[in-house]
């Protein structure tokens, strides 16, 4: 009891009456990036239900929504609310971690607004006019980079991606250079700026296709199966230190070993996408191989998350902030690392590839990765925001709420996929006389229907988790 | 640091690689022109090509072979076909150029060295 109260005295900024103010002020520019990232979030769910509709009845919404851009407006919203919460997460932890102000919050609001207006334009864009006349508007001619899956941005977008990124980047290098130097920063900032350069990738566009998929793959598998592993575990690192008051050498430690096996796994593992696009046969055994590990990482961040909270030293009162990161433990390694390695192994990738199994697991991968260790950052951070350590018994009952509809649902959704990935697979790549596509997929609409349905609670857990932002009721 | 070292060894030896690999696929200017048009109308934001793309509409890397050039043409001029309840793909006003483009780059996909893949004709 001693240590508890010890433990609560020496996070400082803790008064009697629950209310806490920030170490430093200019962290407060966090909260339009977490506004605007659950903004986004909630919109790419009703994308998802769009598209998941149009699965089963195929004229929905037809011509106004084709299902081409209502699955880029999903991914794409997915990818820029990821974005916002990575750079909140930056503009939060980074001060905090360096023992210091921002370098420039009014940069870092200016370069919100133009990262918000630019996203919402283009998302816009592919709303309102056929996507070649966007691409037309845009000058795509001069620097031919859209109709690239998820890289589906104008060119102009792409410029402004790299403009924000750099005045983030900018801004947040100034401030470590300046202050304290930790493991967590370091590891943030290595993540963040991999994201940036590996995003540049996205500008070339070769006429060779296996050549543009074999680069497009330094975007999309370098950042997911890569950076963003840093920017996460740095992420969750930061939490756990706050949350559970363990000695920061002992999460640091983790930390690196997390890494280290990212790195080592994830980067040759790169080669399980190059077995069928024209790339040489030797990428099928060290894509195999490599990949086959990649599982290890998000494992240890399962037994990091889970171990140090049972090593607390502290009860913080956030305990939904708690839930978030062990739940992100959990959900990564299943939909990242159980679901990957399923299908990552070259005889069996033969049968699934780009089938619903990629499909399943994509989503739980990316919920239980990146958008849970998001939903953990603002949840631990948005309360200190508004002044007070954590939110009221209340709203944590609907945000926890929140957490167990959407994880479950995502749990149904992942397992529906699943089940229509292997049918599909057995009907229309195995056998004697394999079924065609479209007769395939008539096949399997039982799955789909459920799959909406999964992603009707999923929606409503969302809803619950906005609400949860409301519920100011003090306990008393 | 050894790993990515590494990968950009691998790397270096597979763009190297890449041509010889499928010597057939030859690319010329109605092919890239062919690429463009695939990409300016997002058709990857449907079908897959090598397996890549969304899994809402047919594999086109192998679709050449399965359909034929006329077939694909006519196609792709006849939608949307609007029967209710199914699956639709818009029309996207392609000129006689940029479909046999299209055709073209289908064709050269087709014949990219994929060691094999996909599994039968249906994709």
């Amino acid at each position: 009891m001693t240590s508890h109260v010890a433990a609560l005295n020496a996070a400082g900024a803790q008064r009697a009456d629950g209310h806490a103010q920030l170490r430093f002020r200019s962290q407060a520019v966090a909260k339009p990036y977490f506004i605007a990232a659950i903004g986004l979030f909630f919109l790419q769910i009703v994308f998802g239900l769009i598209m998941g509709l149009q699965y089963v009845i195929g004229d929905f919404m037809f011509p106004e929504i084709p299902f081409n851009v209502a699955r880029m407006v999903h991914t794409n919203l997915l990818i820029v609310w990821l974005l916002f919460g990575f750079m909140g997460a930056g503009y939060y932890l980074i001060p905090e971690e360096s023992e210091r102000e921002l370098y420039s919050p009014k940069l870092a609001i200016f370069t919100f607004w133009i990262f918000l207006v630019a996203g919402v334009l283009t998302v816009v864009g592919y709303l309102a006019v056929p996507y070649a006349t966007l691409a037309q508007m845009t000058g795509n001619d001069l620097l031919p980079t859209m109709g690239r899956e998820f890289l589906e941005q104008p060119t102009i977008t792409k410029i402004g991606i790299v403009a924000v990124a750099l005045s983030f980047l900018f801004n947040l290098s100034m401030t470590i250079l300046a202050g304290r130097k930790t493991s967590i920063s370091l590891v943030m900032m290595l993540g963040l700026w991999g994201l940036a350069v590996f995003f540049l990738f996205s500008f070339y566009n070769p006429d060779n296709l296996v050549m543009d998929k074999y680069f497009w793959w330094w975007v999309v598998h370098l950042w997911v199966e890569g950076v963003w592993e840093l920017i996460m575990g740095a992420m969750l690192a930061f939490v756990l230190v706050k949350v559970t008051g363990v000695d920061r050498e002992v999460i640091e430690k983790w930390l690196y070993l997390i890494i280290a096996m990212t790195l080592i796994t994830g980067i040759i593992g790169t080669g399980h996408h190059y077995f069928w696009i024209g790339a040489p046969a030797y990428w099928q055994v060290l894509g195999s191989a490599f990949s086959a590990l990649e599982p290890i990482p998000f494992f240890m961040m399962t037994l990091f998350a889970f171990n140090m909270v049972n090593k607390r030293r502290r009860e913080h009162p956030n305990k939904a902030a708690v839930l978030w990161a062990l739940g992100c433990g959990v959900m990564a390694f299943l939909g990242a690392g159980v679901w990957g390695f399923m299908h990552t192994l070259a005889p069996i990738n033969y049968l699934t590839h780009g089938t619903q199994i990629t499909a399943s697991h994509g989503h739980m991968a990316f919920y239980g990765a990146y958008a849970m260790v998001v939903l953990t950052m603002i949840s631990y951070a948005m309360p200190l925001i508004r002044g007070r350590e954590a939110n009221s018994n209340a709203s944590q009952v609907v945000e926890m709420w929140s957490f167990w509809l959407m994880t479950i649902a995502m749990v149904f959704i992942t397992l529906f996929l699943t089940a229509a990935g292997v049918l599909q697979v057995w009907l229309q790549r195995m056998g004697d006389s394999p079924m065609s596509f479209m007769a395939t997929q008539d096949q399997v609409a039982f799955f789909y229907w459920l799959r909406e349905a999964a992603g009707v609670v999923f929606l409503i857990g969302v809803i619950l988790y906005v609400a949860s932002f409301f519920i100011n009721k003090q306990d008393n | 640091m050894f790993f990515f070292l590494l990968f950009l060894a691998l790397s270096y030896d597979t763009v190297q690689a890449i041509p010889k690999q499928s010597p057939k696929a030859v690319m010329t200017e109605q092919v890239a022109l062919g690429k463009r048009v695939w990409e300016v109308n997002n058709c990857i934001g449907c079908h897959t090509l090598l397996g890549e793309g969304a899994y809402f509409a047919p594999e086109l890397g192998n679709v050449y072979q399965r359909r034929g050039p006329e077939f694909i043409k006519a196609w792709i001029q006849a939608q949307p076909t609007n029967a209710p309840g199914r699956r639709q793909m818009p029309q996207f006003h392609l000129s006689q150029e940029e479909l046999d483009a299209v055709v073209a780059f289908l064709k050269y996909s087709s014949e990219i060295n994929t060691n094999n893949w996909p599994p039968n004709i249906e994709g």
